[in-house]
């Protein structure tokens, strides 16, 4: 049996299930202080006082810290630069100091022993705003003459991707389909909110800045998150121990560097006390980054036969009050990825990076692909039904054939080129629509609906991007008393890295441990057999020696070795999702009946857990879809602060989720031949879903917005023509029939 | 989401709950299933001085059908309400069972208290809606030397957001319901199961069935989520209208023109008179059924 590939359990269940996780706010401190943020109550204005005297004589208070405490200048850097774009201009300070841009912004840390007393305290800090205009809408910020955020002005970034003569392609199609979608705001919700506990060490006698500190919660990016807190505290970057615990989740929020990131270790060392923050939800929702909010306008130019000749898109990203750890890697993303799977020969996308007076905006699982994924795929079958062509079948006509790979796209993302590596697209469009149709979803959704309601199919195609480290090391280690140790950079965030590293790990072993032990046993390493830590001769059990054994034998004693693997070319995934809704027409309702997705991974080393890394993400992508948004008023002041208004979706609107992994064209690019595998379920879930309800409306444009609301969806019901359940044509997507139209 | 200070004491008896209302003052809060009052105090949007908790006092948790109608003790829970079986419960009041459903989760409902729901008065909440459409009556016991009690009508109790005609120092101990109605619904939407509903309609109907096609005699409806309190619809003349679907989308449309909801976001406004039309006539529908 081979253990790359084998369903095996999860090695970090045991310890989890039976609740011996250690999470962030699990570990704990001997004389620990507590942090609370004190943060802005409005979305835009002038910071004139802070005065901390009130809260300073609260009950159990130790300390307020503020940013006249603090040496000037200090912000949170870029982690991801990207295009050679300067955003030094935007960056966010620690604590505010002059200004205030979003509600939730840090201007005052209370301290305390404990939470209660802290949460208290920071109600007793008396914040003194001049409140300025706040400015919420991306279109009327990155207007020339709209109020400036920053003295830099609103627009942090401006520039088009893309290669080949767009225009002349526009000027001689036969057809051009456009659309214009906005996808709302979202973010990742981990289930333990940001924890952080730091704790300074004994150099001798006391704490003190010699000792060092010890912090934990940083789990995701330790190393880079390390050196930046020893840049800004101006320690030496080996007196920080950073200490990845477990994490129920990160979805790209979760272990970036943030302003707490600073202020709970600048506290520890300052008070020279353990001091402990842990993160509410209701702060959560204001203070981790947001994502998603772009509004895109795309249109493409057609042969008469449905041929694409070139695309075009104008993304307005929304980017919040600063441009924090991700730079514009969302942005860039979006436009670098957008032409898909698909054969364009021309295309220009712009994207202006915009500032507004909300939370700032980071990573999201699947960045930019989900917001692209979701245009592209609308404006498709938009089009199919303009050019009177089967959906699916535009999209079989345009997918880059196997032969065509790999395709070079003169254009470059997170610094690397776009080379799509290698694959077969029709294929697992092929097999998708076959499996759609085995499963049954096709005849589902021809079914007939409740009374007031209808039904439609989404079909959409997405490539997604992975494996781009660009580099790590691994050490592995078999010591003379069996035992295996394996050691890497990567962090566990709840997907099973451990059980996958040690699959790999086992396999790798294997080769080699035979190879030993068929020296010292002096048989045919075919005859040995690997049992519980030990080696034996087939038909001889007698004839054997344990690991530990074999490792002592080895000269010098122990195996051990050391791997790095850099890599400067991502891989791409890609796959097909399909969806069936139900539209209630009265309430506006969208319920999902049936889901599968179809994914390229290349191989899976553990399909268990693929198959549940994209059953998860199907779920974040039905909320996205149809459930969340992070809503302001005009004010600027947030909307959805709890899990009433920030609605997840819960095991009632996730409908059961068939999937298939597909290992059919191994990466090119790493000898595992792996693709990545944790963004698939969540890439096109927006895409199928929209494409499914403008099915089942019968609509003639695009749904223009997500999530869509059942609000959106009953004004989208009653503005489509014709659209009443009854005598609405039925699904134009026929799943079966794609080979016939071919 | 760490509450304000507050004090707690326990009380064994209705009389010593209301004493010790009255002692404490106004800023002084009874707490029962805690499913309102604690989420409200970790968000520090309601931070009483002072809270009693009721949940031991005894002989408070009920549901009992007798001649003169249901009467419900104000400690029994959500759940005890959704998984009765008491035939006579059920042959009147299947109603209250059957919308048990849509309140929260079930952890929720396994806490949350009927009195809970009553004193708290949400425009959205079924018991509340319930109430109104079944003309039920408050208890309440308040305090004094010999402690008094006296009988509110639902549809005086409830004034206004989040606010109802019990004084501060007075206590709900039971909800009557005096007549029982067969055929009774409540139909909701919530974006989410679990969710508060964006508009609930409960409706009950009259049928005269003896007439051929059966003809409305009467019906009532009350609506929530379109103003502060649970609103009464006037339905108009229906006595002899067909008891079929267009007549309930009649009612449906004559409701949706009498309501003003509030515009809690862009189109909100529209969306939730649309939405009362569609629900009110789903209500009625499955009432006509029941
Ligand atoms: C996520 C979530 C979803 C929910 N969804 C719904 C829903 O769909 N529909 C719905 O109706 N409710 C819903 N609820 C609320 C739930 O039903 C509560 O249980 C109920 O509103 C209050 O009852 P309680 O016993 O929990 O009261 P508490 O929370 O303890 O108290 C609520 C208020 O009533 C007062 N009070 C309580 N008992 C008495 C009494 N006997 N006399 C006088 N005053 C009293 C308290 O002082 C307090 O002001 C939801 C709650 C949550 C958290």
């Amino acid at each position: 049996m081979s253990w790359v590939g084998a369903r095996v359990p999860r090695t970090e269940d045991a310890r989890l299930l039976r609740g011996r996780g250690r999470f962030a706010d699990d570990v704990t401190a001997p004389g620990q202080l507590w942090a609370r943020v004190v943060r802005s109550p409005v979305a835009h204005g002038r910071l004139r006082s802070v005065d901390a005297a009130a809260a300073a004589r609260s009950p159990g208070v130790t300390a307020v810290l503020t940013a006249a405490c603090l040496p000037a200048g200090l912000a949170i850097p870029v982690r991801l630069a990207l295009q050679g774009i300067d955003l030094s201009s935007y960056l966010q300070p620690v604590l505010a100091a002059g200004v205030v841009r979003y509600v939730g912004e840090p201007v005052a840390v209370v301290v305390a022993d404990d939470p209660y007393a802290a949460e208290d305290g920071a109600e007793l800090v008396d914040v003194d705003i001049d409140e300025l205009p706040a400015t919420l809408d991306a279109k009327l910020a990155s207007a020339a003459d709209a109020p400036r955020l920053f003295a830099a002005g609103n627009v942090a970034a401006d520039f088009t991707l893309g290669y080949g003569d767009t225009d002349a392609a526009f000027a001689a199609a036969a057809h051009v389909s456009e659309i214009e979608i906005q996808i709302g705001r979202h973010t990742g919700v981990p289930l333990e909110p940001r924890a952080l506990l730091a704790v300074p060490r004994w150099a001798g006698g006391g704490p003190d800045r010699d000792g060092g500190l010890d912090i934990y919660g940083m789990t995701k990016v330790p190393v880079f998150n390390r050196d930046v807190l020893a840049r800004m505290l101006a320690v030496p970057a080996g007196r920080i121990r950073a200490h990845a615990v477990d994490a129920g989740g990160g979805f790209g929020v979760r272990g970036e560097f943030y302003p707490e990131d600073f202020l709970i270790p600048w506290l520890a060392v300052t008070l020279r006390r353990p001091v402990k923050w842990a993160e509410d939800r209701a702060e959560h929702l204001v203070a981790v980054n947001h994502s998603r909010q772009q509004s895109l306008t795309l249109a493409a130019a057609f042969e008469a036969d449905g041929r694409i000749l070139a695309l075009r898109a104008d993304v307005l990203h929304d980017n919040g009050a600063y441009c924090r750890t991700h730079g514009i890697t969302v942005p860039e993303l979006t436009v670098a990825m957008l032409p898909g799977p698909y054969r364009v020969p021309a295309y220009a996308g712009r994207i202006r990076v915009v500032l507004t007076n909300k939370t700032p905006c980071g990573t999201y699982r699947a960045p930019g692909r989900f917001e692209g994924t979701t245009a592209r795929e609308q404006l498709l079958d938009v089009a199919a039904d303009q050019l009177g062509i089967d959906r699916v079948e535009l999209r079989m006509r345009n997918l880059l054939r196997s032969s065509e790979l790999p395709h070079r796209r003169a254009l470059s993302t997170l610094g690397t080129d776009v080379v799509l590596d290698a694959g077969d697209y029709q294929g697992l469009l092929a097999t998708a629509m076959a499996e759609a149709d085995r499963l049954g979803l096709a005849s589902q959704a021809r079914l007939p609906p409740g009374p007031d309601r209808s039904r439609g199919v989404g079909v959409a195609m997405f490539l997604e991007k992975s494996g781009l480290g660009p580099q790590e090391t691994a050490d592995i280690e078999l010591d003379e008393t069996g035992a295996i140790r394996v050691l890497a950079g990567g962090t566990s965030l709840g997907q099973g890295i451990q059980t996958v590293l040690a699959q790999i790990a086992a396999e790798a072993l294997r080769a080699r441990v035979t190879q030993v032990a068929s020296e010292i046993l002096e048989a045919a390493e075919d005859d040995l057999v690997l049992d519980h830590g030990t080696v034996s001769v087939r038909g001889d059990p007698e004839s054997r020696i344990t690991f530990g054994a074999a490792a002592a034998a080895a000269s010098p004693p122990g195996l051990r070795a050391r791997g790095r693997f850099d890599v400067s070319h991502m891989t791409y995934p890609y796959g097909a999702h399909v969806a069936v809704v139900e539209v209630d027409h009265g309430t506006g309702q969208v319920r999902v009946l049936r889901y599968l997705v179809a994914y390229e991974v290349g191989r899976a080393v553990n399909p268990a857990l693929v198959e549940d890394q994209l059953r998860g993400g199907v779920a974040q992508g039905i909320g996205g879809a149809l459930l969340e948004e992070l809503r302001y008023d005009e004010a600027g002041q947030p909307q959805a602060t709890t899990f009433i208004e920030y609605r997840m979706p819960t095991a009632v609107e996730v409908p059961p989720v068939d999937v298939l992994v597909c290992e059919q064209a191994p990466a090119p690019g790493n000898p595992l031949g792996v693709r990545g595998a944790g963004e698939g379920g969540i890439s096109a879930a927006g895409a199928a879903v929209a494409c499914a309800v403008r099915d089942a409306l019968g609509l003639a444009g695009g749904v223009g917005a997500l999530p869509l609301t059942p609000a959106r969806v009953r004004g989208l019901a009653e503005s489509a023509t014709g659209s009443s359940p009854a005598n609405r044509a039925g699904s134009q997507v026929r799943p079966a029939s794609y080979e016939e139209s071919r | 989401m760490k509450p304000a200070p507050f004090r707690y004491h326990l009380a064994g008896t209705v009389p010593e709950a209301v004493s010790m209302l009255a002692e404490l003052g106004e800023d002084a809060k009874i707490l029962a299933g805690g499913q309102s009052l604690v989420p409200m105090m970790t968000l520090r949007l309601a931070r009483p001085s002072d809270l009693v908790d009721i949940t031991r006092i005894s002989g408070l948790s009920y549901l009992r059908a007798g001649l003169d109608g249901l009467r419900i003790g104000a400690l029994t829970t959500h759940r005890m309400v959704e998984t009765t079986r008491d035939p006579a419960v059920l042959a009147g009041f299947g109603v209250l069972a059957r919308a048990a459903r849509w309140i929260g989760h079930y952890p929720i409902r396994a806490r949350g208290t009927f009195g809970g729901s009553i004193a708290h008065a949400d425009a959205t909440s079924e018991w509340c809606l319930l109430a109104v459409l079944l003309d039920a009556q408050v208890v309440l016991a308040g305090p004094g030397a010999t402690p008094r009690e006296r009988t509110v009508p639902a549809a005086e109790f409830f004034c206004g957001l989040f606010t109802t005609a019990a004084e501060p120092a007075e206590m709900i101990t039971e909800i009557w319901f005096p007549r029982p109605s067969r055929s009774a619904a409540l139909a909701e939407f919530a974006p989410r199961q679990g969710d508060f509903a964006v508009v609930a309609a409960a409706a009950s109907v009259d049928i005269d069935s003896r007439e051929r096609g059966a003809a409305c005699r009467s019906v009532r409806v009350v609506v929530g989520g379109v103003g502060s309190v649970p609103f009464v619809v006037d339905t108009g003349a229906v006595a002899g209208l067909p008891a079929s679907a267009s007549t309930w989308r009649e009612v449906g449309e004559l409701a949706a023109s009498q309501i003003d909801p509030p515009e809690y976001a862009d189109g909100d406004a529209a969306y939730r008179r649309r939405l009362t039309a569609t629900l009110v006539a789903r209500a009625l529908d499955e009432a006509s059924r029941q």
